[in-house]
């Protein structure tokens, strides 16, 4: 029988080291079989939960990227309409009348599974992962929660579509518009933060395992300090993880050795204009020799 | 870490505990219903209940539901579970009005509600930005105008049918142009493929009739906050007689007054009678013609109705001089959470008209960066010249 920090171990060993908070939102989301909506600042990791959670289940991850003007033929299901112009064409010829035609076009095989019917129709239970709810529309949002507590789809020419089995749901959101209460009630939430050092360390030392352990430190209070500046956009772990990926690459050994590779290093962290004038070669130097 | 909470043993069993902990949350302005209880035990049920770290974490889970929620959550769970050894509050449902008073609730904070006395929050400070601008009338000042002023005096029944006129003209201009969503339509540019293919049946896989799909315009929501302190009363006809119009010509609108406190009048202008409607609003504006607070009154509203009445669709009105008691830092932070809306905001400011303005009101410069459009409104007039610039919106 598992428990929240089996889970949590299990995370560990593919290399997502996950706060406590996050390991027992996910454990309990996981044994109530709610969805999970994971909230917080770009590049803190939301994404890869699924992922992550996917390889511990060993099952398959299915994804839906939400963007303004999500529609049902993206999201649900849509039908193949080449090959029923096809159908329709070959059955003409053959002399088919129409019934027969309209009951072959409009029946599975020609159905265009999209990520949410797929999701409930596969053997073993997926994950799904809808990405950036907060980019979806309202209607899209309203449309989900019927989804996420029927476990139904219903298509018109076919009828309604049961759930085979309920996949894991995990819903992210950036923040860049606030989510209605209703989606908010039915999912188990967990806000998830920048990790602090020791935490961060351990993510270093889980993903790049040949970092040295005074490089790793460095690295690691280096980005915590850069963090703390006023930026447009705040370094998440992906960007720390190239970061000390490119400084193995160009094989540094100490970050206060060089501050001109030092500096070219920052395209790594620093994604805009302003955020690279924002940190100059001597601030770059003086953060790199506190974080030693 | 203080002791857990001994329950005395006349108490009803956990479920009734962890139902008591629900509604504590409830009284602090967490918004959770009866289905949340019920996922808290069954929540409870699948780790180590018993265990204070694994619960707490547990119903974190459950019962947080935004990111400010998770920060007030360890406060609270102290305050019901580790009071000492000491039971707070008794769990019994009937008791459980009485909510704590050693732990501040944050629906506190934001002045008080619609329908009660509003009372002085800012002291009198930061008036030195006004001083310089001459005029004692436009200094914005806390103290609230006891004397009721009688709406009916600023505007008349002509007035408020010549705003409908115009209210609903600009609400025509704002639409919702963005939508990547389509839908069924004779002209469009899009070919709607699953429709043209369930006619082609009729003529034997021919596509003869194509249908369309195209952009459906959608109307916006106009929500008008509107400024009824001492500095804006030259020019409360004109908005007042532009908010009752606003409210008759579209259904979907909302309207706020806001002095030193916010009034939601909707209700009160959606009265058949204009006039009635405008003695309806009397009553509510008590304190019209009294100080400002911008930036408090928009935090509240951003708070507060903004989380039921405004969204992506929204366009936020606000009609104000911009001269504000409360500190730039709360407009802004106001404006901000406002914007997460997603709602687009026009700032109408009536001084703009004058020659020479600039927006040096700190409240009005701290506002800026986050206006979709600032325009200038004295009259009817210029509400209506603004059709063209909100339709670009």
């Amino acid at each position: 029988m598992r428990n929240w920090e089996t889970l949590r171990a299990q995370m560990a060993e593919t290399g997502y080291i996950a706060p406590d908070d996050l390991a027992m939102a996910l454990y309990i989301a996981m044994s109530l079989g709610r969805p999970l909506l994971l909230e917080g600042a770009a590049g803190v990791g939301k994404t890869e939960v699924a992922r992550v959670l996917a390889q511990v289940e060993s099952c398959e991850l299915i994804r839906l990227q939400c963007y303004e003007g999500l529609d049902a033929a993206q999201a649900i299901y849509e039908w193949n309409y080449q090959r029923q112009l096809l159908a329709i064409r070959a059955a003409a010829e053959d002399g088919e009348t129409g019934k027969a035609v309209e009951a072959r076009i409009f029946s599975e095989e020609y159905l265009l599974e999209r990520p949410l019917l797929q999701a409930i129709r596969r053997p073993v239970a997926p994950v799904l992962l809808i990405d950036e709810i907060d980019r979806a529309d309202e209607e899209f949002e309203a449309y989900l929660l019927e989804v996420l507590s029927e476990f139904q789809i219903t298509v018109p020419e076919l009828g309604t579509i049961q759930a085979t089995t309920r996949p894991h749901v995990i819903l992210t959101s950036n923040g860049t518009r606030d989510l209605s209460d209703a989606l908010r009630r039915r999912c188990i939430y967990a806000h998830v933060d920048y990790p602090d050092r020791t935490a961060e360390l351990a993510i270093l030392a889980a993903r790049c395992p040949g970092v040295e352990a005074q490089l790793a430190r460095q690295i690691v209070g280096f980005v915590q300090a850069i963090r703390r500046e006023d930026l447009e956009k705040t370094p998440g772990i992906a960007e720390m993880l190239d970061f000390a990926a490119a400084l193995i690459g160009l094989g540094v050994n100490d970050l206060t050795d060089d501050p001109e590779v030092l500096q070219a290093t920052l395209a790594t962290l620093l994604k805009t204009q302003s955020d690279r004038a924002a940190i100059p070669p001597e601030v770059a130097a003086r953060l790199a020799g506190k974080a030693a | 870490m203080s002791k857990v909470t001994r329950f005395a043993a006349r108490d009803p069993g956990p479920a009734a505990r962890v139902a008591g902990f629900v509604g504590h949350l409830r009284d602090h302005g967490f918004r959770l219903g009866v289905a949340e209880t019920d996922t808290a035990l069954r929540a409870l049920t699948t780790v180590e209940g018993a265990d204070p770290g694994q619960a707490r974490l547990a119903l974190k889970a459950v019962c947080a539901g935004c990111a400010e929620d998770v920060i007030r959550f360890d406060r609270l769970f102290d305050s019901y579970w580790m009071a000492d050894g000491r039971v707070r509050q008794k769990v019994l449902p009937s008791e459980r009005t009485s909510a704590p008073q050693h732990v501040r609730s944050s629906r506190e904070d934001h002045g008080a509600e619609a329908g009660t006395a509003g009372s002085i929050h800012a002291p009198e400070a930061g008036d030195g930005e006004t001083a310089s601008e001459g005029t004692g009338k436009l200094v914005a000042s806390t103290a609230r105008n006891l004397m009721k002023k009688d709406l009916r005096e600023l505007v008349s029944a002509e007035d408020i049918r010549a705003a409908e006129a115009v209210a609903r003209r600009l609400g025509q201009a704002l639409r919702d142009r963005r939508s990547r969503r389509r839908r069924a339509a004779r002209k469009g540019a899009q070919l709607d493929l699953r429709r043209t293919i369930r006619a082609s049946l009729a003529t034997g896989g021919e596509p003869l009739r194509l249908a369309r799909r195209r952009r459906p315009d959608r109307p916006v929501k106009i929500v008008a906050l509107c400024d009824v302190s001492g500095s804006m009363t030259v020019y409360a006809r004109p908005f007042l007689a532009f908010l009752a119009g606003l409210m008759r010509a579209d259904p979907a609108s909302d309207a706020y007054l806001f002095h030193t406190r916010l009034v939601r009048i909707t209700e009160a202008l959606r009265d058949d009678d204009p006039l009635r409607a405008l003695n309806r609003i009397t009553l509510l504006a008590d304190g019209f013609g009294g100080g400002s607070r911008i930036g408090g009154n928009l935090d509240q509203f951003a708070r507060s109705y903004a989380r039921r009445f405004v969204d992506g669709r929204s366009v936020v009105v606000i009609l104000s001089d911009g001269y504000d008691t409360d500190p730039p830092e709360v407009l802004d932070a106001a404006l901000k959470r406002l914007r997460k809306r997603g709602c687009r905001i026009v700032w109408l400011n009536p001084l703009k008209g004058w020659a020479g303005y600039a927006p040096v009101a700190r409240g009005m410069a701290a506002a800026l960066p986050h206006l979709d459009l600032f325009a200038a409104a004295n009259t009817l007039g210029d509400l209506a010249a603004l059709e063209t610039r909100l339709g670009r919106l």
